[in-house]
């Protein structure tokens, strides 16, 4: 999985399609990749997304919690329009920033 | 409404299949010109039943799947996503947004709101010990028919 690190801010380039199937191999590398104490914000740049269903509001909303917990933050960029309208009804943009 | 095509799958329930569940619808809804935007509220509302199917319906343990579909004149699309598995004891309850059975998995429990949102009518029929069948209708747009050739 494509990231970059700078500061304390990680930004992830999530690709392909996200479902239940590929959503764990996704959560798992999400995890490592902010498992530091010192990563505070995560960035999820999701022009590479090509599908996304629900499966993908869990995986967005665990890695909140788990920033959440140190008092970081996740923010998200260039959803498609699909996957935006899958995360602006599902409420998520109410504690994730849309950059 | 006269019915113009029909396509009807069984597929192992297994979580690698609800990608093939998609191509398949996506597939065939193709000659239909529906728009990229219809193609993937179809997509994205069977990768919901599919997964409900795969997850809840027989909890992971495996059964059989059937993913089915109809088209209509004037491009009327009904899909239905049957499971023969332990069935919803609570069919309202299952549909609220943010109801999950299975928090652990990190399950969203937006399932079907999605499908509401996506589809233009989805009914949910269920019995204890038997299965659930969803079935999703949906209006797709102008360019729905195929051209006739002149």
């Amino acid at each position: 999985m494509k990231h970059t690190v700078k500061g304390d801010t990680v930004t992830v380039y999530l690709d392909g399609e996200l479902d239940h199937h590929t959503a764990k191999g996704v959560r798992a590398e999400l995890e490592a990749l902010i498992e530091s104490p010192r990563v505070k914000r995560l960035v999820l740049d999701l022009s590479g997304l090509t599908f996304m269903d629900s499966s993908g509001i869990g995986v967005v909303l665990g890695r909140y919690k788990t920033l959440s917990r140190r008092g970081g933050t996740v923010a998200v960029r260039q959803p498609t329009p699909h996957v935006n309208q899958i995360f602006r009804m599902s409420g998520l943009y109410q504690i994730v920033e849309k950059l | 409404m006269n019915k113009i095509n029909e396509m009807r799958i069984d597929f192992f329930a297994t979580e690698e299949n609800v990608a093939f569940a998609r191509a398949a619808v996506s597939a065939f809804l193709l000659p239909l010109n529906p728009t990229l935007e219809e193609l993937e509220d179809v997509r994205t509302a069977v990768s919901e039943a599919v997964t409900n199917a795969i997850l809840h319906g027989y909890e992971g343990k495996g059964g059989t799947v059937r993913l089915s579909a109809e088209l209509y004149e004037g491009g009327r699309a009904v899909l239905e996503v049957v499971d023969c598995g332990v069935g919803i004891e609570d069919v309202e309850k299952a549909r609220e947004p943010l109801y999950t059975s299975r928090p652990d998995m990190e399950r969203s429990g937006m399932g079907f709101a999605v499908m509401e949102t996506f589809m233009d009518a989805v009914s949910v029929r269920s019995r204890l010990g038997h299965g659930t069948t969803v079935r999703m209708e949906k209006q797709l747009g102008c360019g729905a028919m195929p051209e006739k050739a002149p």
